[in-house]
């Protein structure tokens, strides 16, 4: 094998047809068709893999990893409606889910309440829950042990708002708050970067979340107050390199900040939780995970002095890729769907989302909804590959290409570094350029044939797209909207009044604003409403578009 | 010289995602087009956008799923402004069973989940009306 005509001959033996592509991964590294000793003879088992729950955690943070506990089966619970959201969440309980996420409408994204002008016909979109008042939370958390199951908020911009909400019921409940689990997305850095539901400016921005990550740190000891999501960024079409480079430079950032804003690394680190997007390349996002807690490990670490292991430790939840869904032979999806699922659990990952089939059409189905739930559940539970930990370590291809995204990464952060750090870098359009020129090139890939893409642009088959879809309650809207009129009628208008004024005035300040928060939200005022004040004292962004 | 053909594309009402629109936009710019690229707007603005740039075409687009209410709320506001206005086209996901709705309202072309851009510069520039098979190795 050491022969070199032989490995000429090996690696010049390909027949695939996408022309320079081909063998390429998503991160554009060319793979080679053989890997050896010779690929991962710098490697150091002990130092740069460790063992599993040991520094710096290449093979996972935990010592017993899937055999004691497998991952988190969270899928997303949300519906237009808090209570049928309810409904929905424990539905999927029920049928064996571990974990919930809920995403917002997109009124509730952007920190509009359902009666604003501009939530028209959006009330309830995107098979997201409408939230305008602390009644919604109630209505959504009802009958749900808040110190049982952990609840992920997709919420970014108004997650401040969000989090007062969820303190405030749980208080209501008696639930004492050292107890509540959960995680709050609250990275708000990705939403300049890609997903653009953002309304203040960065810095403003940064000060509301290190004010919930400061309130957590104090009285939610097991809650998540920031998810670093790169999944957003890969959706927005950040290859996967430039994914775990841009996440764990954002991570870095708060980190930075929570020091500026006066914690101990070590006293809210340890509570700093990832997200990253498995994609169509298998072997890429397992070295892309197993990586990324290497890297992090060693920053935390080295950079920023981190004593407690937890510190160094990388959570991560897990989504399968979206974007990779076709709406053509959308069953073709359901296998999509299981490879990539497959490779987050070779990888590692806490927590995972797969998503259902017929999403590239519409809201899933309860069907659909059912069959990717049970898809995790089949790997966990028939494959077998739960059964050993970190079975992948060692492999010549995975060690070598965990090492390559690994040095990638450092000249992304490089970059960064040069242009002043993320928010300026933010501010200069960095983001939007890359991220924009990486969605066009994959977009223009498929289109000359150089990206396989089945049903698509290779076995493709005149057909109508003909799959059962979800019906939307065309009735939702006007309801929500008239059970919100009634919310603000019936309210002590003199105390509504009197919190939007306490908020102008810490918004003004530097003061944590969590507890003015708290006591709005309590006193039924709305989302919409406060978000309003924070945009007269903070302002909003805008930015270039590029494209 | 002829006139270049120009586009007004907004995403439609609050939705975010933009990765389809900015896609499209640099795709028709690459194929000639004026682009103006609006991000998120209302249907007013879109309109009123529309008609100050004199725009030939009006591409929208969304995936949030509020295409029904808002899309042809477009095409009215257009109607009633300017008798000659620019045609309104759709991309997005789109369940197929609006598409016909989507029509009947008078957006003129609607392109769904899947769509080339081939495709969608083709019938903006006029040059193809094909429908299907545009991501075939062979075209």
């Amino acid at each position: 094998m050491n022969n070199q005509k032989d490995r000429e001959t090996i690696e010049s033996g390909h027949r695939r047809s996408n022309g320079e592509d081909s063998f390429k991964n998503l991160s554009g590294f060319k793979i080679k068709a053989l890997y050896g000793p010779e690929d991962i003879s710098h490697l150091n088992p002990e130092t740069d893999l460790g063992l599993p729950g040991e520094y710096p955690f290449t093979r996972g943070i935990h010592k017993t990893m899937y055999r004691e506990r497998p991952w988190t089966i969270r899928q997303l619970g949300s519906l237009d409606s808090p209570s049928r959201a309810n409904e929905r969440i424990r539905q999927l309980l029920k049928m064996g889910a571990t974990g919930i996420s809920l995403c917002l409408d997109m009124p509730t994204i952007m920190g509009k309440d359902s009666d604003d002008p501009l939530a028209e016909g959006e009330v309830g979109s995107c098979g997201g829950v409408a939230i305008d008042s602390i009644e919604d939370m109630r209505n959504l958390m009802e009958g749900i042990s808040l110190d049982e199951i952990s609840i992920n908020f997709v919420s970014n911009s108004q997650s401040a708002v969000l989090l007062a909400m969820f303190v405030a019921v749980a208080e209501e409940r008696g639930v004492p708050l050292e107890k509540l689990t959960g995680t709050m997305q609250n990275d708000i850095l990705k939403e300049y970067q890609a997903q653009k539901s953002y309304y203040f400016p960065p810095r403003p921005s940064m000060r509301l979340t290190m004010d919930t990550l400061s309130f957590c740190n104090k009285f939610l000891p097991r809650f998540n107050p920031i998810s670093i999501s790169g999944y957003h960024l890969a959706s927005a079409g950040a290859t996967p390199v430039q994914e775990l480079a841009f996440t764990l430079a954002n991570g870095f950032t708060y980190v930075e900040e929570g020091i500026r804003a006066g914690l101990s690394v070590d006293s809210f680190a340890p509570r700093l939780s990832f997200f990253f997007k498995a994609h169509n390349d298998f072997f890429e996002n397992i070295a892309k995970f197993r990586a990324a807690r290497r890297i992090w490990a060693k920053t935390m670490r080295e950079r920023f002095g981190a004593k407690d292991r937890r510190s160094c430790i990388l959570r991560m939840h897990a989504q399968t890729s979206g974007s990779s869904l076709t709406a053509h032979q959308a069953e073709n999806n359901i296998i999509r769907v299981t490879t990539q699922a497959l490779s987050a659990v070779l990888g590692g990952t806490q927590s995972l989302h797969t998503n259902a089939f017929d999403e590239a059409v519409s809201i899933p189905t309860a069907r659909s909804e059912k069959l990717a739930l049970r898809t995790q559940q089949i790997i966990a539970g028939e494959s077998g590959v739960i059964n050993t930990i970190d079975p992948l370590a060692g492999s010549y291809y995975v060690e070598a290409l965990t090492d390559q995204m690994e040095t990638e990464c450092y000249k992304y952060f490089n970059e960064i570094e040069n242009l002043g750090g993320v928010i300026s870098a933010i501010e200069k359009g960095y983001y939007a350029r890359i991220i924009a020129d990486s969605a066009f090139r994959y977009q223009e890939k498929i289109e000359k044939g150089k990206r396989t893409v089945v049903g698509l642009n290779e076995f493709f088959e005149e057909e109508e797209i003909d799959i059962q879809l979800r019906e939307a309650d065309p009735g939702f809207e006007d309801e929500k909207v008239s059970g919100l009129t009634d919310f603000k009628k019936n309210r002590d208008h003199a105390l509504v009044k009197a919190c939007l004024n306490d908020i102008r005035d810490v918004s003004q300040g530097s003061d944590n604003i969590m507890p003015a928060l708290i006591k709005a939200v309590k006193s039924c005022v709305t989302l919409g409403e406060i978000i309003g004040v924070m945009k007269e004292v903070f302002g909003e962004y805008r930015e270039d578009y590029i494209y | 010289m002829k006139k270049k053909i120009r586009i007004v594309v907004a995403r439609l009402g609050m939705d975010a995602h933009w990765r389809g629109s900015i896609v499209v936009a640099r795709a028709l710019r690459d194929a000639g087009l004026e682009v103006i690229y609006l991000g998120n707007q209302m249907p007013g603005t879109i309109v009123a956008t529309a008609i100050q740039e004199d725009a030939d075409i009006v591409g929208l687009s969304t995936l949030s799923g509020n295409h029904m209410i808002l899309a042809p709320e477009v095409v009215r506001l257009l109607r009633e402004e300017d008798v000659d206005g620019p045609t309104v086209i759709l991309g997005g996901t789109i369940p197929p069973d609006d598409i016909p709705r989507l029509k009947e309202a008078g957006i003129a072309e609607v392109f769904g989940t899947g769509t080339s851009l081939k495709k969608i510069t083709d019938y903006i520039t006029g040059t193809s009306l094909t429908t299907q098979g545009d991501y075939q190795k062979s075209t």
